[in-house]
């Protein structure tokens, strides 16, 4: 059976006082994908992401989230999604336990009491049950957000920036549990600034000025950006100079002792590149272009296009 | 120690800037002083002239005329006409009228045979304020030449004909000011922590970035107000019983009227009150916003109802601005019950202005509450 997407969007815009914060979006997110929103900020992640649950009206284009109409059908659609907020949003006045029994009112989850002590077992929260969310700190906060979110069991998730401002350990587990809903079935859209979450995801989109530049895997985007990366060991800034001088070379970026060389001609690379290390004592080898490098390119081919 | 002239004018210019952005606050600098000047300056008289008056004329001769005539001279009794006896008492409950004049039987004939009949002068003296100078007045009124020359009898040494007025002061006998305050204070009282608290209720939620949580589930706009409409009604009817007990057992101030229609009556307006409260807050951005909506709101309520200030002594228009204020209703429900024992008939047209405040607020509020972030 084919199922249809979860999320299927044309020409989907917002204009806050005249500028346009999502421009003409297409996009298609199937059913259990992990889907990555990355983008600087103010590309129009956070506004994407409100349109689809609802808190935003879309002013220009059509879609549909889970079988209903993004416009007509807004309240069908929250009974069914799980939104976080890139601020915690839950109450600081309220313990663990009341935020999850009041988001589990909210939303009429059936026996509720045993559905909040569940989650609370679930997600480490028991110890903390009584504790007020404020005094929570970072990682908690978003483990709590995430198990309220969660509560009504969801088709769709949706999280905004869901682990800015947590520590690696509780990035990984928060990202296995992703991808053990995603086993289950849930649809997840998560927008993230980190490269690495990013590689995390079935699939990518990314946005800069409200436009969508660029989307796919990581691979059919490192792909498509079609750069070439050469690592330069021992290089230093001292050794950058010589190296924005080379011809073919568009990027530079430094990791720890390597410098990272990077440009769209891999012939053009290839000649200099190497012949410019060799002078300076270096050491030159071609690598595989990472996700960032791609990234960085598509950023700037995009600043640098002709006014449209 | 040391003082950077630099840094002082830099704050002040951005503190300046800051305050010309906050137009709210800008037009509350401005307006509450005008406010204040205009209410105390114009609104607020103190001593109350052309009070309503009605006369019961049982005797329609000349020297009755003069006598009514000469109230209304005075400038503190505006003669509204003549009634029934039982009429009369029906507009002085109803508090339409502030003074009945009743004129007895023969009163000419008496006067003339020099029997000294009595002139019975029934006041409303509920806010011992309203009715305290035009009493004054009228006991000074039997010298007056205006009397002296239109009084059919007047002795031959010129001095006053010989009658007496006899003043009955109604529902406040005692002229105890607490008697007047103390109903007042209930409104007063509740006016302010409603209107603030549910006020306050939602635009903490904006501020704090939960209000998005709240958005984002299926709760409608409807749930949201009445869900934090409700447990604010609790917290009023407490307010409202400590209130009454303080007035009951520290200030003596009698119960006439039925306990159970004033809590009917104080249900109304606590539901009006947090009805408005609600309003602001979706009207309001943020939680300072709605404690100045909320003041600007709660001071012409203080002064223009009747609290503060007789309301018989205000001109015509501010009575009128007084009278879309849900309090200066409450006031006259209140008192009207625990002085008068009036029932709920005769209080109707105090009532529904309550009713048409609570919808219309209520539409407002239901119309402007953000259903998205947009």
């Amino acid at each position: 059976m084919v199922t249809a997407p979860a999320i299927t969007v044309s020409g989907l815009s917002k204009h806050f006082s005249g500028k346009a914060a999502v421009n003409a979006i297409d996009l298609t997110i199937h059913h259990g994908e992990i889907y990555g929103f990355l983008g600087p900020n103010g590309s129009g992640k956070t506004t994407f992401i409100r349109m689809l649950c609802g808190l935003l009206t879309p002013d220009g284009g059509s879609g549909s989230c889970l079988g209903h109409d993004l416009v007509r059908e807004a309240r069908q659609i929250k009974r069914k999604v799980g939104y976080m907020t890139q601020r915690f949003s839950l109450w600081d006045d309220l313990t663990v336990r009341e935020n999850l029994d009041f988001v589990g009112r909210l939303y009429g989850v059936r026996q509720r009491r045993d559905a909040v002590t569940n989650t609370l077992r679930s997600y480490g929260l028991a110890d903390r049950a009584e504790h007020l969310a404020a005094t929570l700190s970072g990682g908690w906060k978003q483990r709590l957000a995430l198990a309220a979110c969660l509560l009504h069991r969801p088709q769709l998730l949706l999280l905004d920036e869901p682990t800015a401002g947590v520590d690696p350990t509780a990035r990984r587990e928060f990202w296995e549990e992703l991808h053990r809903l995603s086993t289950e079935g849930v649809t997840v859209l998560v927008s993230t600034h980190y490269m690495d979450e990013a590689e995390r995801c079935h699939r990518l989109a990314y946005l800069a000025d409200g436009h969508l530049i660029v989307h796919g895997s990581a691979d059919d985007i490192i792909q498509t950006a079609g750069v070439t990366t050469w690592v330069i060991q021992g290089a230093t800034a001292v050794h950058r100079a010589a190296f924005a001088q080379t011809p073919g070379v568009t990027e530079l970026a430094s990791f720890g002792n390597a410098l990272h060389v990077t440009g769209r001609d891999a012939g053009c690379l290839a000649t200099h590149v190497p012949s410019q290390a060799r002078a300076l004592g270096l050491d030159a080898r071609l690598a595989e272009p990472s996700l960032e490098d791609a990234f960085v390119y598509l950023m700037r081919r995009h600043a640098q296009r002709p006014p449209t | 120690m040391s003082f950077s002239l630099h840094r002082f004018v830099g704050i002040a210019y951005k503190e300046l800037i800051q305050l010309q952005r906050d137009r709210l606050t800008l037009g509350m600098i401005i307006l509450i002083p005008l406010a204040e000047v205009f209410l105390f300056g114009y609104a607020i008289n103190s001593e109350p002239k052309h009070l309503p008056t009605v006369v019961v004329m049982s005797d329609p001769g000349p020297a009755a005329r003069a006598y009514v005539e000469a109230l209304r001279v005075s400038g503190y009794f505006d003669i509204k006409g003549t009634v029934d006896e039982r009429e009369a008492e029906a507009l002085l409950d109803r508090g339409d009228v502030q003074f009945v004049v009743t004129l007895p039987i023969n009163f000419h004939r008496d006067l003339v045979r020099g029997l000294r009949p009595t002139i019975i002068l029934e006041a409303d003296a509920t806010d011992p304020m309203t009715v305290g100078s035009a009493l004054a007045v009228q006991s000074g009124l039997r010298s007056s030449s205006s009397l002296l020359r239109d009084m059919p009898a007047s002795t031959p040494d010129g001095t006053p004909p010989p009658f007496d007025v006899r003043v009955l002061r109604h529902y406040n006998p005692e002229i105890i000011s607490a008697y007047n305050i103390v109903p007042g204070l209930l409104g007063v009282i509740l006016t302010m922590t409603m209107a603030l608290m549910t006020g306050l209720a939602m635009t903490r939620e904006r501020e704090r970035g939960t209000f998005e949580n709240l958005l984002s589930t299926p709760a409608t706009p409807f749930e949201v107000m009445t869900g934090k409409i409700v447990p604010y009604i609790g917290i009023g009817l407490v307010q409202v019983t400590l209130i009454l007990l303080a007035a009951r057992y520290a200030f003596e101030v009698p119960i006439v009227g039925s306990l159970l229609l004033l809590y009917g009556v104080v249900l109304l307006f606590i539901a009006t009150t947090l009805s408005l409260g609600m309003t602001i807050s979706s009207v309001a951005r943020n939680q300072l916003q709605a404690m100045q909506i909320t003041f600007f709101y709660f001071l012409p309520s203080i002064l223009l109802s009747g609290f503060v200030f007789p309301f018989r002594g205000m001109p015509e228009w501010a009575q009128d601005v007084g009278s879309l204020l849900p309090l200066t209703h409450f006031l006259v429900l209140v008192r009207g019950i625990l002085l008068k024992g009036a029932g709920p008939a005769l209080l109707w047209p105090h009532i529904w202005p309550l009713f048409a405040f609570m919808a219309v607020v209520l539409l407002i509020g239901l119309k402007t509450y953000r259903r998205t972030l947009d």
